[in-house]
């Protein structure tokens, strides 16, 4: 994992004192509130329905179990003793004060966490893979990019002030767990055919109210061209991406109104200024940075655990969640185990204090002290050994974080919504739950297989709805709260955006409504299909027709 | 009389500054015009050498300007709002790019805490907005004492040059 050097923690400590002094004017008057706010912001601080809400970077989803434990001591001393995690791998404080925020940032601080670039019109925390490192399909190794670019755009002079936030994801996976097509700008990591290491670069999706695929604008990027290319792209963006409506402001609409043959024109031109200037990666530091990153020191273990075996023949529940919330590893003897944060009834990606502990001790116990954050709102524990698997689930039972729904219908992904946003139409945490507990058999679930359900209270799609197998959207009618629901979406290799199933209803019926999709598509399937190939042979009508006359 | 900050001081601004410009209009001795009503008088040059200025909107292009750039005084760039950057960027090509070397003043939407950024990408004169005290936003020049990526002030990034 990424350690701090001198010149992080100067950067880091200097951007506290700069943050305290300017809340510190803010709160004498000297700033008004609209020259405050995007400074707040490029701090994480919004202010929301009930209190401020601090959003903490976790850069590309790691951190320490000596960080875990400072974010839970930070939410009992600061707030009400639970965090949120996010579908961009950060963590939310719902109820900070807003004169004690640089005093969280000091605490921070002092354990490698800052709050830098996680809101606001700039570049935000590159996310990537969950199982970066350690993914059997792993191709490369995304993380050293992704601090490559986090340095690079930490402060980024000319990028601070751009039409509207900014979003970059990497994978090097031959599985897509990155949602790379739904970025603003999405970066595969490739090898060519002479062994070189470079990038496959999309630009102009995302999500929000126009969601948008990325488009291709260079298939293959050398690797020490990474940061040249980037604020090439930034810096047609920064000038020509619109400034005059906050919704048509993403770079998606930049590059839908040129075409993208004309963005790329416009980028490679800007590039032929900056390509092998002084931005140019060395080969010196990608391998500094690479250092950060080399393996624990993995054990020579058999492929197979026999205890393991064992287990998984004894115990059912071991076994469905083994099935579940267990991965392969890319070492032999090794798991990689995901902590679910979907329990019912536990607002999709909360975590109370007394559970970041408790994860911070399994990761101690049995995965070298290291956590990630995925951006389906879990936590994972990479480098489990096989051996440990049924002890550690043993343990992760008691926190309730061993629910075997991982990539199930009620592993949610789902936004804060009415509860806690400002912006909302509607909750989204009821209908999150709701839907767990109607589908709380186990085997009925399992059964149903991979299915992911995703949530968002308005069209700013924080819940990813769009790109759900099923996406649910609350709307306003008239002053009270519905919802829409969309099917085929998908965040993966085959990304796609969902359609809409039909007119909206009423909370109190979604769970009937989601009953009716899972039942047309049990009885439309194949033995091998999962509920998106379905949809995809048979399309939307068969799923409509059965909604609306059973709901109506 | 109205200040400026100049290389990180707080001085009097010796210039007049001109919404609009209309051939024969009558200028003070250093005036700042708009770029575009420059481009259409360039022979205004030879009747101010050396103390006349353009200044220029954020969505103006700073390209068309290369012919004439050793020749103005100075260059102004506008921040209609502070949360408009492209002045960033433009700022960036005229120094880097198009290599001018004389002043380049941020005027408009101008504040303390903008300061560190404007500097780092060329910007070395920045006229505040008239109600903010230029001496404490003074401070806002050395928030931070390093920076990862290179630009105007730093042309080499952190990693070309670090100790360890
Ligand atoms: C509660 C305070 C929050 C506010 C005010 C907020 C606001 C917004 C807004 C306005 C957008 C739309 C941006 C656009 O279309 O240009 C957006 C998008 C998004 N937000 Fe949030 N958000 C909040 C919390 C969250 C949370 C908790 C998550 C993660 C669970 C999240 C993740 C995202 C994602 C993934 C997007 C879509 C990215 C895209 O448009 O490409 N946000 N948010
Ligand atoms: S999707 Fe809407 S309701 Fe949900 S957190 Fe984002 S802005 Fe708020």
């Amino acid at each position: 994992m990424y350690k701090y050097d001198a010149y992080d923690k100067t950067i880091v400590a200097e951007r506290v004192a700069q943050f305290r002094d300017q809340t510190q004017r803010y709160l004498e008057g000297k700033l008004t509130d609209a020259e405050f706010l995007p400074l707040r912001l490029q701090n994480g601080l919004y202010v929301q329905r009930f209190a401020p809400m601090l959003r903490v970077a976790i850069p590309y989803g790691m951190v320490s179990a000596t960080q875990i434990r400072k974010l839970a001591e930070i939410s009992r001393r600061y707030d009400k003793g639970y965090v949120h995690f996010s579908t961009r791998q950060n963590v939310q404080y719902n109820w900070p004060k807003l004169e004690r925020v640089p005093d969280i940032l000091a605490e921070l601080a002092t354990d490698e966490m800052h709050a830098i670039q996680t809101s606001g019109n700039c570049i935000r925390n590159t996310t990537t893979d969950q199982f970066a490192g350690v993914a059997a399909d792993e191709l490369v190794d995304p993380r050293p990019y992704c601090e490559i670019i986090r340095q690079w755009s930490t402060f980024h002079p000319e990028f601070a002030y751009l039409p509207r936030k900014f979003k970059i994801a990497i994978n090097g996976a031959k599985q897509d767990r990155a949602a790379v097509q739904v970025h603003d700008i999405g970066l595969h990591v490739e090898q060519n055919s002479h062994g070189e290491l470079g990038f496959r670069v999309l630009v102009g999706g995302g999500l929000g109210r126009t969601p948008m695929i990325g488009t291709e604008i260079c298939s293959f990027l050398p690797e020490q061209h990474l940061l040249t290319y980037l604020e090439a792209i930034l810096r047609v963006y920064n000038r020509y991406g619109r400034r005059d409506n906050k919704y048509k402001a993403r770079i998606k609409i930049l590059v839908k109104a040129l075409g993208a043959e004309a963005f790329r024109a416009k980028v490679d031109a800007e590039w032929q200024h900056l390509k092998d200037g002084p931005q140019t990666l060395t080969e010196a530091e990608i391998k500094r940075i690479s250092q950060h990153f080399s393996s624990p020191d993995y054990i020579d273990l058999p492929a197979k655990s026999a205890l393991l075996q064992q287990h998984l023949q004894q115990d059912p529940n071991f076994r469905h969640w083994y099935q579940r919330n267990v991965t392969g590893h890319k070492v032999p003897g090794y798991a990689i185990v995901t902590l679910s944060l979907k329990a019912t009834a536990q607002a999709p990606g909360d975590a109370t204090d007394k559970q970041l502990e408790a994860a911070a001790d399994l990761a101690e116990q049995y995965s070298f002290g290291e956590i990630r954050v995925s951006h389906q709102q879990n936590l994972v524990l990479a480098d489990v050994q096989q051996d440990h698997l049924y002890t550690l689930w043993q343990e992760a039972l008691k926190f309730g974080f061993a629910t075997p729904n991982i990539g199930l219908l009620t592993d949610v992904i789902c936004c804060p919504g009415g509860d806690f946003c400002a912006l909302a139409n509607a909750k989204s945490l009821p209908i999150a739950e709701a839907i767990q507990r109607r589908f709380d058999d186990l085997d009925y679930l399992h059964d149903i297989g991979n299915l992911d359900l995703n949530i968002s209270g308005c069209m700013n799609a924080c819940g990813h709805h769009h790109v759900g197998h099923i996406g649910i959207l609350g709307v306003d009618k008239k002053g009270e709260e519905f919802y829409q629901v969309q099917l085929g979406g998908s965040a993966y290799n085959d990304a796609s955006l969902g359609k809409i199933l039909g007119p909206s209803f009423a909370r109190d019926v979604m769970p009937d409504v989601i009953t009716s999709i899972i039942d047309v598509y049990l009885k439309h399937r194949t033995p091998e299909e999962l509920f998106i190939d379905t949809y995809r042979r048979i399309g939307i009508q068969p799923f409509k027709d059965r909604v609306y006359a059973s709901n109506n | 009389m109205p200040v400026i900050i100049k290389n990180q001081t707080v001085i009097s601004d010796t210039y007049t500054f001109y919404a609009t410009y209309t051939e024969g209009d009558v200028l003070a001795k250093h005036s700042i015009i708009p770029v575009d009503d420059f481009l259409a008088n360039p022979s205004l040059l030879e009747q101010h050498p050396g103390t006349i200025g353009v200044w220029l909107d954020s969505h103006h292009e700073p390209e068309a300007l290369s012919p004439y750039l050793h020749q103005l005084a100075v260059i102004a760039v506008n921040f209609p709002s502070f949360t408009d950057g492209r002045g960033y960027s433009i700022a960036r090509i005229i120094r880097e790019r198009l290599g001018y070397q004389g002043e380049l003043r941020a005027i408009g939407e101008v504040l303390h805490d903008q300061l560190f950024y404007l500097k780092r990408c060329g910007f070395d004169a920045f006229k505040l907005q008239a109600e903010k005290d230029p001496e404490e936003a003074l401070r806002g020049f050395n928030d931070f004492s390093v920076s990862y990526q290179a630009a105007t002030d730093h042309p080499q990034p952190l990693f070309r040059h670090r100790l360890h």
